[in-house]
């Protein structure tokens, strides 16, 4: 029941070469990844279009509450039986939680945008490019990386748990499988390798990334 | 070398949405090519407004204002300074200067730099450089836009008194050198004193030209004397219009 942790690493080796490890991550985490940036992609999308126009806010101020407050698991019930037990309904359903949270970051993110900057731009007339290059993803970037870092933590948690619901493969699937069996040393091995993989993202992916994007905020401390 | 273009002010009137007097109706000033204008007026006037619309960036006017001839809105842009520094904090000095000058001109930029004292900073962020040379780099961009027609919103405000005379001298010199056209927005007379041909006071509402008067001394040839008189007659004609 309360397996040490010498026995947890002897598991996860055993799991990782003649067992599903391998396999397993590579569909969660490719599961994660395109939903990650689906949801980036078109949550920064609809995000700055709301920031930016005030009729399609509030037209749809009410639906981003709507989605932010949904249950994930409704979300993914409902798709399962809409669409069936495919990867396609349950990256959909990720996307569903995701999106709003990014919708409501990158909006903020666009409603803070300085006024101050937009006259200089319009003062010295310059080019939409560059005025979008240097001016305003700038100013973007702080909710973007926000918005991607809280992303990246719902993601994997979510996924995991669709994975539980109804999923051919995956972390989740088959930390279910070992629940079945109350099999604590592999609910275990799996739940380190998580961690291990989420510890390589943070600090071979996202430190560095916020380190390059806003080094000048940095050199001001 | 040319002098900086000639400016025209005719607004017939200016007026923002919903408000009953006209911020400006039927204002005209005209402004010799390569002179130093001051805008004087109590805050709240409109000389901030009327700097906009000199540089095109405000348009929703009726009347004219013309840069060498040509509508203001498609002359080519102005050497603008503003209130504060407003440089990019994401980018250094020398990146801050190219990314408002059309062709991106390192050369241009770099000589710029180093005519306001400022060459060994290119490199700095913002953040990296004092109040004042902040305020320098603004200049030099200003300049390296265009130093023909540099227009400045009260551009030595807070700053201390050491500074605001070192950058006071260095501004004449620049100046000097380009002929620039220049409208000086202030508040304080002594900014006129120091550094302008001609001071104009607006004032009421809508405004108009309460007081304008050509400074007889040439500027660079001011005593600190001639400069306390006409800083007392500048402060008293405002005080007697309003």
């Amino acid at each position: 029941m309360f397996p040490g942790p010498v026995e947890v690493i002897g598991h996860i080796w055993q799991l990782a070469a003649t067992g599903d490890l391998v396999p397993d991550f590579e569909k969660t985490l490719l599961r994660s990844a395109i939903a990650f940036v689906i949801s980036m992609v078109a949550g920064s999308a609809i995000g700055i279009a709301l920031g930016r126009v005030r009729w399609l806010d509030r037209l749809f101020a009410g639906w981003v509450l709507v989605g932010l407050n949904l249950p994930a698991i409704v979300v993914a019930i409902l798709l399962y039986i809409w669409l069936g037990l495919t990867d396609f309904a349950l990256i959909l359903a990720v996307i569903t939680n995701k999106v709003p949270l990014v919708v409501v970051t990158m909006r903020e993110g666009v409603r803070s945008l300085s006024a101050d900057y937009d006259e200089l731009a319009l003062a010295f007339r310059m080019p939409f490019t560059r005025r979008l290059r240097l001016i305003f993803l700038p100013q973007l970037m702080p909710f973007f990386l926000a918005a991607a870092r809280t992303g990246l933590a719902l993601i994997w948690k979510i996924v995991l748990i669709f994975e539980v619901l109804g999923s051919d493969g995956g972390v989740g699937f088959r930390i279910a499988i070992f629940f079945q069996f109350f099999d604590v040393a592999g609910i275990l091995a799996y739940t380190v390798s998580f961690i291990v993989v989420v510890v390589v993202v943070e600090y071979g992916v996202m430190r560095p990334l916020e380190t390059r994007i806003s080094s000048w905020r940095l050199a001001r401390g | 070398m040319a002098p900086g273009p000639r400016v025209e002010i005719a607004i017939a009137e200016k007026r923002f949405a919903g408000e009953a007097p006209p911020l400006f109706a039927g204002l005209s000033i005209d402004i010799e090519p390569g002179s130093v204008l001051a805008l004087l007026g109590r805050s709240g006037v409109g000389k901030s407004t009327l700097l906009r619309m000199i540089a095109g960036i405000d348009t929703s006017f009726t009347g004219t204002i013309a840069i060498g001839g040509a509508p203001a809105a498609s002359a080519p842009p102005p050497g603008f300074v503003f209130q504060d520094s407003r440089l990019l904090p994401w980018l250094s000095a020398l990146e801050n200067m190219l990314a408002v000058t059309p062709e991106r001109n390192v050369t241009a930029a770099r000589e710029w730099l180093a005519r306001v004292g400022l060459a060994d900073a290119e490199q700095a962020l913002p953040h990296q450089l004092s109040g004042g040379m902040q305020r320098r780099v603004a200049l030099a961009r200003a300049l390296a836009v265009n130093p023909k027609l540099l227009l400045l919103d009260e551009p030595f405000v807070s700053l201390d008194r050491q500074l605001v005379d070192d950058l006071h001298a260095l501004f004449r010199k620049l100046i000097a050198a380009a002929q620039s056209t220049v409208i000086l927005v202030s508040h304080l007379p002594e900014d006129a004193a120091r550094l302008a041909d001609r001071a104009v006071l607006i004032g009421g509402r809508p405004a108009r030209v309460m007081g304008d008067r050509r400074l007889a001394i040439a500027r660079d040839q001011r005593s600190p004397r001639d400069i306390l008189n006409l800083t007392e007659e500048l402060a008293q004609e405002a005080e007697a219009t309003t």
